[in-house]
């Protein structure tokens, strides 16, 4: 079981986004994480889906994926070289001593306090999966009010361009 | 400016429909009116939106051309996905136009209102919801472009209300791109290349296609192909009559109910030469049990998906059957010599064939298979079979002799019953001239039987075989065998009538009860009544089973014999 992350250049209709979601629950894959938005041209999408499997499985999924009528490209990022990131903003408690602890934290993993009230802070931090996850067992998992996370998405290093 | 119903309408025409099944309804009003308005698109009024979707199925099996079903909105809808799940199993093209409610009630639980996209979307190769009137015409074109290329597959077109009342434009393209839809056709040559090499060196070869060379029109190609090379062919459930069953170089179908020489020549060859075949469970059983040989494999098919699927394949070849045949037939042209063990692998086949393993006792009840041997010489082996789902099924295929593609017209995928009688409209719809039989039984028969009345309307003389023996039997077959022979529900007490019943619907009934009686009662259904529907109730051996088995699970030889019990 390998953890792969699919990118899907697919027509920008409405129902596209339920026809993957669909294959993927009709054939037994899994959806760790997936994030789709419009892409330049706004008549497309992008959508990055973090799965894992066997290589058996996971040329049957790029293979149906490919079999969808509104997919127009589909490509395995981590086949090679690539970047990926998530983004997450976390809701956390501030008070009294905790605050400055807080600020602190958020400085060293190079996150960013964008909402500030007397007794919360939202922080928003971006980075591998990886490093997410750090930053939440790094924090008194008491202190965390609230998190949201996009997902990953990635893209190719270099001249690996997914493009129409 | 036409009405949107009116494109509806002008689009089938220009794709050259003769014909649509369908049941009118609410949402689809404005479209019966626009039908109404012309003859060149003739409409057969189904009793049940299923048998509409099944006989536009059965009228693309049975021919080259598109299959189009028309249906309302709501519950017009869900009758129908049965016969979607069906042709979408099958790779059958066809395009399914349903109607919807007007778009501004969408959302709304308005009266007959479902989200058809969202049902249908599993079981469609694909489907659209029309947003605006001038996208109606190119949607359609879309939806038979989509249905009748690359794999073939069922596509829905849903079509509000007021889409239909709208004026626009018409103006049919005559071509259409799609930059997310580029079927291949031409295989790689490369690949084809190395596919010649094997099948030289091949000591114990098979052919094994499936469905794929039917629905590609392959069939000659194939034919050409197996006699130079002088390999064994065997031919799954959807592939008979792919390639001719008389042909000496035919083993058989092979798989669950395959004969014993099929399954032990694929089972233990050393190259496969797999073409429009998915290797499924009902084919080679138990994965496990048939990767224990070693082989290679050849696969051509025109869905890279089905490649590689369930059984590691050593050559892939994504394209068109009939144009890669013709590329292979053109490398073998350059001096292909088949290796001279092959003459080995056939005394070895024949050995296997003299178990004759589809042999069966006469009873004092007519055997099923008999009525099959007969039903093949009475119609000459030139008739269109169409089946439902179950023994009877199995037992038509291993006793009638298809010698040519299309003839034989059943739901291998899916296994759905009750497609018999709706098939067989079809099929007379795509062919007015053919012999049709629709081999079924008595349950089977039951789940679509009020389309003797559309037969009626429309005067399609089917032949029904029913053969009854009062148990749901391939139910019974399994509790017998797996189920110390409990038979949890299989029979079927307080049958219709079934004599009385075809004539009600003003058709001819026949009842045969006796051996001697099975050939005279087809000659004259199908001479005296060649214009009528007859439905002919055979009552069967009550305890018939098919044979050979294999077991669910279990391996490929290791098939339970008639002879062994």
């Amino acid at each position: 079981m390998q953890r792969h992350i699919i990118s899907i250049l697919i027509e920008n209709e409405s129902g596209a986004l339920s026809r993957v979601a669909g294959l993927f629950s009709a054939r037994g894959y899994n959806i760790e994480s997936l994030t789709v938005a419009p892409t330049e041209d706004p008549s497309l999408s992008r959508m990055t889906i973090l799965t894992s499997g066997s290589d058996e499985v996971l040329e049957q999924i790029t293979k149906q994926l490919n079999k969808l009528v509104d997919v127009v490209k589909v490509v395995d990022l981590s086949e090679a070289a690539h970047v990926e990131r998530e983004l997450m903003l976390i809701k956390v408690r501030a008070t009294g001593k905790d605050r400055e602890e807080m600020k602190r934290m958020a400085d060293i993993f190079r996150g960013r306090i964008i909402d500030v009230t007397e007794s919360t802070f939202v922080i928003e931090l971006t980075g591998a999966s990886a490093k997410l996850d750090s930053f939440i067992s790094a924090l008194d998992a008491g202190l965390i009010l609230e998190t949201v996370r996009t997902g990953v998405c990635g893209i190719g290093r270099g001249d690996r361009i997914l493009k129409v | 400016m036409i009405s949107g119903a009116e494109i509806v309408i002008r689009c089938l025409q220009e794709e050259k429909v003769d014909c649509v099944f369908g049941y009118p309804g609410g949402s689809v009003l404005h479209i019966y009116d626009a039908l109404f308005k012309q003859d060149q698109v003739k409409h057969i009024l189904v009793r049940h939106e299923q048998a509409a979707v099944h006989a536009a199925d059965a009228y693309s099996r049975s021919s080259q051309r598109v299959g189009v079903a028309l249906v309302t909105s709501g519950p017009g809808v869900t009758n129908t996905v049965t016969g979607i799940a069906t042709a979408y199993m099958d790779s059958i093209p066809m395009v399914v136009l349903t109607g919807q409610v007007p778009s501004f009630y969408i959302g709304q639980d308005a009266f007959q209102e479902c989200d058809t996209v969202g049902i249908t979307r599993p079981c469609v190769k694909h489907n659209f919801l029309v947003k605006d009137v001038k996208d109606l015409a190119i949607t359609i074109k879309k939806a038979f472009h989509i249905a009748s290329t690359g794999r073939p597959g069922p596509v829905v077109v849903d079509i509000p209300k007021d889409i239909t009342a709208q004026m626009c434009e018409f103006d049919y393209p005559k071509t259409i791109q799609m930059r997310s839809y580029n079927p291949v056709v031409k295989g790689h040559l490369g690949q084809i290349k190395k596919a010649v090499q094997i099948l030289q060196e091949a000591k114990r070869p098979i052919i094994y296609t499936g469905g794929g060379v039917i629905l590609s029109d392959a069939a000659e190609q194939l034919t050409k192909l197996a006699h130079k090379l002088n390999f064994p062919v065997t031919n799954t459930l959807m592939g008979l009559g792919g390639y001719p069953a008389t042909d000496k170089q035919f083993v058989g179908m092979l798989g669950m109910h395959g004969t014993f020489e099929a399954n032990n020549a694929m089972h233990y060859a050393d190259v496969i030469l797999a073409i429009g075949a998915r290797f499924d469970d009902r084919v080679i059983g138990n994965p496990e049990h048939f990767s224990e040989e070693k082989r290679r494999v050849i696969h051509i098919d025109i869905d890279p998906s089905s490649i590689s699927k369930r059984v590691k394949v050593d050559v892939p070849i994504v394209g068109n059957v009939p144009d890669v045949l013709e590329e292979i037939m053109k490398l073998m042209d350059g001096g292909f010599k088949t290796d001279p063990d092959v003459a080995n692998w056939w005394k070895q086949i024949d050995a296997w064939r003299g178990r004759d393993s589809l042999r069966y006792k006469q009873s004092e009840h007519i055997m099923p298979q008999y009525v099959m041997e007969k039903l093949y010489e009475v119609t000459g082996g030139n008739a269109f079979v169409t089946s439902d789902v179950g023994q009877h099924q199995m037992f038509a295929a291993q006793y009638y002799k298809f010698d040519k593609p299309r003839r034989w017209i059943n739901s291998g995928g899916l296994g759905t019953m009750g497609v018999g009688l709706p098939y067989g409209m079809g099929v007379l719809m795509a062919n007015p001239d053919a012999q049709v039989a629709c081999v079924t039984g008595e349950g089977s028969i039951q789940m679509c039987i009020q389309e003797l009345s559309t037969c009626k309307q429309y005067g399609f003389p089917i032949k029904i075989i029913n053969l009854n023996n009062g148990m749901l039997g391939m139910v019974r077959q399994w509790q017998e065998m797996f189920y110390s022979k409990r038979y949890s529900q299989s029979y079927v007490t307080s049958l219709p009538d079934f004599v009385k019943l075809a004539e009600a619907y003003g058709h001819v009934g026949m009842k045969i009860e006796k051996p001697e009686d099975v050939e005279p009662a087809l000659r004259k259904a199908f001479t005296e009544h060649k214009n009528d529907l007859v439905f002919m109730d055979f009552i069967i051996d009550p305890v018939a089973n098919v044979f050979p088995m294999v077991a669910a699970g279990k391996g490929l030889t290791e098939m339970i014999l008639a002879e062994d019990l």
